[in-house]
């Protein structure tokens, strides 16, 4: 069946790929406190194709985050642009989830309204949402907290009503600015097999920033490893790892030898010795 | 609703029933032990009753004077209110103005700190010039005193915004002005209310100021000719009912907070 998408899809003039995000030649450059230009992201090339799950690695400062602004249409390209669904990007893109390190729950809410958030934000009429929100709720473990404070919730908890907030109105694609950062390792690997299984059903296209070589091989089908200042994609490595997979991915050989690829490329860079 | 009553969250109902009791039994019991220090100090050392009065006799002079006190109470209690009321209306929408304008900001901001680095107290006389010896006098010292904390905190709090939740919001579409009403703003109240305390205290403060320089009546004033008759009982009586008047009104603040803001850090039970 794919095989007859794509070939179908060619042959259309208008339709020459099926990437869902286009990112072509893509810079940024701020103007700092004293005038000075500081070059954030140069010349940035990156096609990401629908139901694809890509990371992005690199040192800090490479313009990882930028990257994600740019593609969700919060900030303006300098050079280049960004096409979703063969549209340009111009102003926020507002079909998609966005997910960040902090959970940015607000304490004046609700799990469940917290997660509603979206209907709020949108303008939309929340109780028409309530039922998905608490089903949302119920797929990541959280019934009986639907009406629980914030605070009354542990990091991973509290990221996982996030991931539900983004979730909420089925977006096609999610920008996952590493989501998993600041929570300690065990409550990471859970979430990392978590958020595998949910794009397994739901097949999102997933663009994901990461500080952690092995999170990204064991979650995507491509690994973009980006170069700093400024940021540029040094590298595309393609995962050709058998999905669905599990934790017992990581002790498999070829999940190692990727591993160790992107290793050797950040060595390169001078990121680590 | 009952579900809600009945479940385990933290309400800061369940934190006050619980405290209560104790905490007014050890306030009673501090207010008892000072009294008697207070009798025992006076009947050892045998100070004289117009340096130091027997408490039983300040509650004598309270008894006698209680219709003036309350006469004047009232004049204090308007004047308070009035300048912190004021000081309230002007200080948020300003705070507002600031935040969310830059040239709003370049424009206010400096004739802001230049007006408050002038001492307030000094300014009261210019207020006698302009306004007499009525209740506006006193009025505008406890609005210019107030005026300042108010503003600095509501920015600090308007201010302090995670940048990644506007990013947040401004994915999902939201407009300016949602994301300052239900982001924004409610963000802001904790360090509002904490502009908001300081200023109830100092609203008190500046009534006062205004009743010893130009004014025919309020507590400050009372207190004054007290002072000049030597009656110290009388003086301590005033300063009772003036403190008591004070923490009623910042408790009343701090009452509006917990309603308000129950889900603040700072609200939480105490007992963890």
């Amino acid at each position: 069946m794919p095989e007859i998408t794509r070939q179908s899809l060619t042959t259309s003039p208008e339709a020459s790929t099926d990437a869902l995000i286009e990112i072509d030649g893509v810079g940024k450059t701020f103007t700092g406190q004293d005038g000075e230009q500081i070059v954030a992201l140069e010349g940035t090339d990156l096609k990401i194709g629908r139901g694809e799950f890509v990371s992005i690695v690199g040192p800090s400062g490479c313009g990882k985050s930028t990257l994600l602004n740019l593609v969700a249409g919060l900030l303006e390209t300098t050079m280049g642009e960004v096409r979703i669904d063969g549209k340009t990007v111009d102003g926020p893109y507002t079909d998609l989830g966005f997910a960040f390190q902090s959970d940015l729950l607000l304490d004046w809410r609700s799990v469940l309204r917290n997660v509603l958030l979206q209907c709020d934000m949108r303008g939309l009429n929340s109780r028409k949402h309530e039922a998905r929100a608490r089903e949302l709720l119920h797929s990541v473990g959280l019934d009986g907290f639907e009406d629980k404070r914030p605070f009354e919730l542990s990091g991973g908890m509290r990221q996982r009503v996030a991931l539900c907030r983004a979730l909420l109105l089925d977006p096609p694609m999610l920008l996952m600015d590493e989501p998993f950062g600041a929570l300690d390792a065990l409550t990471r690997e859970q979430m990392q097999s978590d958020l595998l299984a949910m794009w397994q059903e739901s097949r999102k296209t997933v663009l994901f920033i990461t500080h952690s070589i092995s999170e990204a091989v064991f979650l995507s089908d491509r690994i973009v490893v980006m170069s700093g200042r400024p940021g540029k994609v040094r590298e595309i490595i393609d995962v050709d790892i058998d999905r669905p997979r599990d934790l017992s991915v990581r002790d498999s050989a070829e999940f190692g030898a990727i591993v160790h690829r992107v290793r050797l490329l950040f060595q390169e860079m001078g990121v680590i010795h | 609703m009952s579900e809600q009553a009945d479940g385990k969250r933290i309400s800061f109902f369940s934190a006050r029933s619980r405290g209560w009791h104790v905490d007014a039994f050890w306030m009673l019991l501090s207010m008892v032990i000072v009294l008697v220090m207070w009798e025992a100090l006076v009947a050892i050392f045998g100070f004289p009753a117009h340096l130091l009065p027997r408490p039983l006799a300040v509650v004598y002079s309270l008894i006698e004077h209680w219709n003036t006190i309350v006469d004047n109470a009232w004049d204090t209690i308007a004047a308070v209110l009035a300048g912190y009321i004021l000081a309230v209306a002007f200080a948020v929408p300003i705070a507002i103005l600031i935040v969310i304008s830059p040239q709003a900001e370049r424009l206010l901001y400096p004739p802001l700190v230049a007006t408050q680095s002038i001492p307030k107290i000094a300014l009261a006389p210019l207020f006698i010039v302009w306004f007499g010896f009525g209740i506006e006098t006193k009025i505008s010292v406890a609005f210019l005193i107030c005026f300042f904390p108010i503003v600095v905190d509501t920015i600090v709090g308007l201010r302090s915004i995670d940048p990644s939740l506007i990013q947040l919001a401004r994915s999902m579409g939201a407009p300016p002005s949602r994301i300052f009403l239900k982001l924004r703003l409610p963000g802001a109240l904790p360090s509002m209310f904490g502009g908001l305390k300081v200023a109830s205290a100092l609203a008190v403060v500046g009534a006062l100021t205004g009743e010893y320089i130009a004014s025919d009546s309020g507590l400050g004033y009372i207190l004054l000719s007290a002072s000049g008759e030597m009656n110290t009982a009388l003086l301590f009586g005033v300063l009772i009912v003036l403190s008591i008047l004070a923490m009623i009104f910042f408790y009343a603040i701090e009452l509006l907070e917990k309603l308000l803001i129950p889900w603040h850090v700072s609200q939480r039970s105490h007992t963890q």
